[in-house]
């Protein structure tokens, strides 16, 4: 009989109202395929290569779906709302559960195809189902060319506010749970629209009411997501998060520039960046523009690494970073790769993963003529040990004696006693040092210590074409006004990190 | 089937299930020397004479550091003409160190408080192994950074999480802080305390001790009878100083006397009101200081082998050595030996020691476990992180120390090295105990003592080995340390001379240097080489 029944519509299948759900579900398949192929290429990079196989997983899994379609004989209505329920949590989940296995597991390749191929092949039995179940009530040529033509606009209103309203909107998260959540709303609609062929709903109806339930409580009290309860913490969408054996890396998105963090405390902004970075590394250049082997401890971002290339006298980068996360993100996440310009890739660049003071406690090599100290502040005792006078004459172990040496050092406005604490605690170790400092919005007033092993005048002169330093303003920043001007302070040792309480204590105050 | 064989092959099958039973932990290790069946060997009894004994003009028995440092200060003076024997593979004695692919380890003694000005000896050591830097404008010797414990020294564990020091101010009340400062006030004022002869009370070593008799009293009670005598009655005051009891002389308040009690807090000041003097150590411990004392010594030191008889003789001592790694009878003729050994030891080796000098058997040594683990990773650290010296308040044990914190590796694999000594008020009961206890046993005590610190430990784990030490430390008992008996232990008997720290009543690195080298110095005196002491 199939395709040769009645031509009328029974008055009790409601057809065109079941056309609209092929709209909305036809939206809610796109968007998960959307979704695991944003997330995938956020989290991989390489967004040709992620956005190809999410997409051909997916399509392969509807057609698996499609195929697997036939094996359901009897109680085709019922199968369907099931089929929304079950589309409702595993593609509203989506998100949460990629995100926490890219946090938390080894396999993210794993449970993303795993997932993107259960979404896919429950997708694939929606259409043929529902067209099995429309049959007896259209005609064959009507259903096909309705369904058809719904199920492509339904994708082509997905992809069209998939990244103008709901990414910037919602987040990769919530946009997730809320398809989900308008899942399995038409799974409850459906009780209606086919009450007639499902026998007692009420049992049916509990169950969609209990799902859409678990997906508003996801919405809501996002917060059992470790994630979503960070962006609350952090106020911008988060694209990106990962925990390494050493720190948590999250980069996170929103008016018009993205944010790195590492453990919650700010690296940079892409908005200002530039600022500190051209800071960072070009003063000591002005005094020795001729640097040939530069160093580079911490800085895995690789943005102090694209600075340091502009100048043509560099032969040999050497990057000690500890974390391997760091400097991979660096390379391969497409947002960081595109600010610090593929820095990392540079032949002329070699990248260590290392405690960067075990490094130079454990290994020797022909010296550096320039060293970029860049580690996070001295927030824990395993960060402050990279800021003591042992460190410092370490590190002169392996320079010139007419080395130039940078170190990030803190703020000298919010953390007056330890930002001179670093200067003073490199005096101590035997070095000339000029302590210098600028604004970078994102952060505040900034402060760099200048040295070097011999006597040196403060740099006039800066690579011309930056966007922040020329020749006038670099001598400026060696200026202290009086509320930032030096205190008396301890040396920072191994056996005594002063630095550390120091640094906890002035914090506190702006916290 | 009958009733009893039914039963007896149920029991039989009970077994066989028990033996195929999956290993108790998911990692392994094994009890690593010293060789007790060895060393008890000797109180068998007879043993014949070898068929020659080699002329030598030095015999050093025993190769902990008195034996070592005797050998140093002979060799200082110029003395090259001595074998150093020792009974185990290794040298080193309580300060031994082990090694493995992630650190190197102590297995016992594991820091030297900083020496001030007038402890020559430790000072020249230190110079020597370059971690002596200069003295300030001052006078006061300045240590290289890298040797000095680095920060955060102390945490402890209590309340289900980790804290920084080791005296837990968390919920102390306005009492017990006010004991605590009471207390440290008594210290200080025992620190201020000079004698007629400008000596201060407490010193290390502590031949620079006063012996004013109202220093010398504080030896006859016990370190808990001198508290309760001054109404230091806090739990957390007395759980420190009862900590410091175990961890320096393996014994506890009632069991310590006053004198060693506050000579622990006294002599480690550097002024009164001053901080306690900084640390100074190493990966391997005092196994650093082992290895430089080691390595000029060559062939001269003889390891494996094991004095078994020595006897004066008119024109000399005969030593009679057993060779363990040779399995044979050796023995040389000496102009002077130095016993570097315990006196347990000692008593059944040298002939006619035991009844003159019977105050030898007053002294008791604590029984210790140390274990090493290994771990492949650190465990999770969600309070006050890691620290050199880790202690749980609620234990028997002292807690650990992480071998890689001096090396500055703050992340990945570490050897943790695990105390506990054995308190109890009777040391012979308590050894027992400690050589009954198999790995198994021993591994087991060691993961429940720091399951409720570390609940993840047991998948980080390598490895775990254990030592067993039978006489790892005297115990500074009330009314031994001032005993004119006990005091003369040290006295030459013929020409065997006597150096280990055990006849301080104390076991310090220093105190062991200290008998090592005046030992030696009596040797070179009495062999008509006097020059400028050491000490």
């Amino acid at each position: 009989m199939g395709e040769s029944g009645p031509e009328a519509p029974a008055p009790t299948l409601k057809a065109p109202l079941l056309f609209i759900s092929v709209l909305l579900i036809a939206s809610c398949g796109l968007i998960y395929e959307l979704v695991a192929g944003t997330l995938s290429s956020y989290l991989l990079g390489d967004s040709v290569m992620q956005f190809s196989t999410v997409i051909g997983v997916y399509l392969s899994a509807m057609g698996l779906g499609s195929y697997l379609s036939k094996f359901i004989q009897r109680g085709l209505a019922r199968r369907f709302v099931d089929l929304e329920l079950g589309v409702a949590l595993v593609g509203g989940f989506s998100a949460p559960i990629l995100f926490q296995a890219f946090a938390h597991t080894h396999a993210f390749r794993v449970v993303l195809y795993g997932v993107v191929m259960v979404v896919g092949t429950l997708v694939g039995l929606e259409i043929p189902i529902l067209m099995r179940i429309l049959k007896n009530q259209v005609r064959f040529k009507d259903l096909i060319a309705g369904v058809l033509t719904l199920d492509y606009m339904g994708a082509l209103f997905a992809s069209i506010l998939f990244p103008l309203l709901f990414m910037p909107k919602l987040g990769l998260v919530r946009t997730s749970l809320f398809f989900g959540l308008l899942n399995a709303t038409v799974g409850l609609w459906c009780t209606y629209l086919l009450a007639t062929q499902l026998g007692p709903t009420r049992l049916i109806r509990l169950r969609c009411l209990a799902v859409m339930a678990l997906l508003a409580v996801g919405l809501a009290f996002a917060g059992k997501f470790t994630l979503v309860l960070e962006e609350e913490v952090f106020a911008d969408e988060i694209v990106y998060a990962r925990d390494s054996p050493y720190q948590r890396i999250v980069l996170t998105r929103g008016r018009g520039s993205f944010q790195l963090f590492l453990n919650g405390n700010l690296q940079f902004s892409s908005a200002d960046e530039y600022r500190y970075h051209e800071a960072l590394v070009h003063p000591a250049f002005g005094v020795k523009p001729d640097a040939k082997r530069v160093l580079i401890c911490g800085g895995g971002d690789g943005l102090a690494v694209r600075e340091v290339l502009k100048h043509p006298s560099v032969q040999e980068i050497v990057l000690v970073d500890l974390d391997p996360a760091m400097t991979d993100m660096a390379r391969f996440q497409p947002m960081v790769r595109q600010l610090n310009g593929a820095s990392l890739e540079d032949p002329r660049v070699k990248v260590i993963n290392a405690d960067a003071m075990v490094w130079l406690q454990e290994t020797s090599g022909p010296p550096f003529d320039l060293a970029l100290v860049d580690f996070p502040d001295p927030n824990t005792y395993a960060l402050g040990k990279l800021y003591t006078s042992r460190f410092y004459r370490l590190l002169q172990r392996r320079l010139t004696d007419d080395a130039m040496i940078a170190v990030q050092s803190t703020s000298p406005l919010m953390a007056r006693e330890s930002f001179w604490c670093i200067a003073a605690t490199m005096e101590a170790a035997g070095l000339k040092v000029h302590p210098y400092h600028l604004a970078v919005p994102s952060f505040g007033v900034w402060g760099f210590a200048l040295a070097s092993r011999r006597d040196f005048a403060i740099p006039t002169h800066v690579l011309p074409g930056l966007r922040h330093l020329s020749d006038e303003t670099t001598a400026a920043m060696f200026a202290f006004p009086r509320d930032m001007d030096r205190v008396p302070t301890e040396v920072n040792r191994l056996d005594n990190q002063v630095l550390v309480h120091l640094y906890a204590r002035e914090w506190r105050r702006w916290s | 089937m009958k009733r009893r064989d039914f039963l007896a092959t149920s029991a039989l099958s009970a077994a066989a299930l028990a033996c195929r039973r999956k290993p108790e932990f998911p990692f392994q290790g094994e009890l690593v020397g010293p060789d007790l069946a060895l060393g008890h060997w000797l109180r068998g009894g007879a043993f014949p004479d070898p068929e020659r004994f080699e002329p030598v003009s030095v015999v050093v028995v025993g190769g902990g550091v008195a034996g070592l440092s005797a050998a140093w200060r002979l060799a200082g003076a110029g003395m090259d003409d001595f074998h150093l024997l020792e009974l185990e593979r290794e040298p080193g004695g309580t300060s031994r160190s082990g090694r493995n692919h992630v650190s190197a380890f102590p297995w016992a003694a594991h820091y030297l408080p900083v020496p001030d000005r007038g402890n020559h000896a430790v000072l020249r050591l230190l110079d020597e192994c370059g971690v002596l830097e200069g003295f300030d404008a001052k006078g006061d010797p300045r240590f290289a950074e890298e040797a000095t414990v680095r920060s955060p020294e102390e945490r402890i564990f209590a309340y289900g999480q980790w804290w920084e020091g080791l005296y837990l101010r968390a919920g102390a009340s306005a009492e017990d802080e006010r004991q605590y400062h009471a207390f440290f006030h008594e210290v200080d004022r025992w620190a201020a305390f000079r004698d007629a002869k400008g000596r201060p009370a407490f010193s290390i070593p502590r031949s620079r001790c006063s012996d004013a008799p109202e220093a010398m009293a504080l030896d006859g009670l016990s370190f808990a009878a001198w508290l309760d005598a001054r109404g230091f009655s806090s739990p957390r005051l007395r759980w420190l100083l009862d900590y410091a009891c175990r961890d320096d002389y393996g014994s506890r308040l009632d069991t310590t006397s006053a004198w060693a009690g506050l000579f622990y807090f006294a002599a480690r000041k550097q002024g009164p009101g001053e901080d306690s003097r900084p640390l100074l150590t190493w990966p391997e411990g005092n196994g650093f200081l082992v290895d430089h004392l080691r390595r000029p010594l060559g062939d001269r030191l003889r390891c494996g082998v094991m004095a078994v008889a020595i006897r004066g003789e008119k024109d000399g001592v005969l030593v009679a050595a057993w060779d363990h790694l040779n399995q044979r009878r050796v023995g040389w003729k000496a102009k002077r030996v130095i016993f570097a050994g315990p006196q347990h030891v000692a008593r059944h080796v040298v002939a006619g020691l035991a009844e003159a000098r019977p105050a030898a058997a007053r002294i008791r040594n604590a029984p210790w476990m140390v274990a090493n683990l290994t771990l492949r990773a650190r465990p999770k650290e969600p309070t006050f992180p890691l620290a050199w010296d880790n202690v749980l308040r609620d234990s028997e044990a002292l807690g650990y120390v992480a071998a890689t914190h001096q090396s500055l590796k703050d992340y990945g694999p570490t050897v943790l090295t695990w105390y506990r000594p054995f308190a109890g008020a009777d040391c012979d009961a308590e050894r027992a105990r400690l050589r009954a206890l198999d790995w198994p046993a021993c591994a087991r005590m060691v993961m429940e003592d720091l399951r409720p610190a570390h609940p993840d430990l047991e998948g980080l784990v390598a490895r775990l080995d254990v030592m067993r030490w039978g006489h790892a430390m005297v115990r500074p008992e009330p009314g031994l340390l001032w005993d004119p008996a006990f005091r003369a232990l040290a006295r030459p008997f013929g020409a065997v001379h006597f150096a280990h720290t055990e006849l301080s009543g104390l076991a310090l690195f220093e105190e062991a240097q200290d008998h090592g080298v005046r030992a030696a110095e009596e040797v070179l005196a009495a062999s008509g080489r006097r020059g400028e002491s050491w000490r």
